[in-house]
């Protein structure tokens, strides 16, 4: 299959660039971002709050596997209809400092578009530690099967 | 002549990423390894095969039986670290393109 998302990540940089084209009309795209129903369900992360506007702010809340609830939250600094959204994100309860988020929507075609998104982070070596966070937590997940296997043999 | 093994097309495969994510935390052996997936042994034999052909496990005879291990040199050069976190946005857009292909605007 094709790869439709691409990261960019630079040796010793603390930002990266995610890129996205969609099959889908800008309008759509960007709705996807601005109605808490839509968001809820493509991010699997409950809204508690989102002001889509200048000075606005937005809660979201995951629940894990285990039951544990990870808020995140942040506030808009920039929102122009089916054209960006800056705002800040930042991980609840977690040693990882805030990151600015610079969101760019385009239309490709009258049923495509395009989504790029900037993070910046406070540092090279968080920029590095938020990249393998999903590798890291892979590498929990084989573990706990593990874990789980061995405690079957025993 | 022999087949040369591509490291990229290696680590496309879902099952040879688990593999990996496996193997990261510690030696093991084939049949191990094999208990992790429900995949038929041979088929993880051969996803084996084609790690060690391309360098990202090293075998390790150990009396009767072979450990698997990372090649961490390797993985580094591939640095594909990086995948899980693409997979990941991946996955989310594709629900975000899926969801959006069926919406109809309430009225």
């Amino acid at each position: 299959m094709e790869r439709k998302t691409k990261i960019n990540a630079e040796d010793g940089k603390q930002e990266i660039l995610i890129t996205r084209e969609f099959e889908l009309p800008l309008e759509l795209l960007f709705k996807a971002y601005v109605e808490p129903e839509i968001v809820e369900q493509w991010m699997g992360t409950k809204v508690l709050k989102l002001e889509n506007k200048k000075h606005g702010g937005y809660q979201f809340e995951t629940t894990d596997p285990k039951g544990n609830k990870h808020g995140f939250n942040g506030v808009i600094h920039e929102f122009v209809p089916n054209q960006k959204i800056t705002r800040t994100f930042e991980m609840e309860n977690s040693p990882f400092a805030v990151q600015l988020e610079f969101l760019s929507f385009e239309e490709l075609t009258a049923d495509s578009s395009k989504l790029t998104i900037q993070i910046v982070y406070k540092s090279v070596a968080l920029r590095d530690q938020m990249l393998q966070l999903p590798f890291a937590q892979g590498l929990n997940m084989a573990h706990n099967r593990l874990q789980d296997i061995f405690d079957k043999l025993k | 002549m022999e087949l040369r093994r591509d490291v990229f097309q290696a680590i496309a495969d879902p099952t040879r990423r688990a593999i990996l994510l496996l193997l990261a935390a510690q030696t093991m052996t084939a049949g191990a390894i094999a208990s992790n997936f429900d995949t038929a042994r041979p088929t993880v034999s051969k996803h084996l095969q084609i790690l060690t052909e391309c360098e990202l496990l090293k075998q390790e005879q150990n009396g009767r039986e072979i450990h698997y291990h990372i090649n961490a040199k390797k993985m580094k050069e591939v640095a594909d670290f990086i995948e899980p976190f693409r997979e990941m946005w991946d996955d989310r857009f594709n629900k975000l393109e899926a969801i959006m292909k069926n919406y109809k605007p309430k009225d």
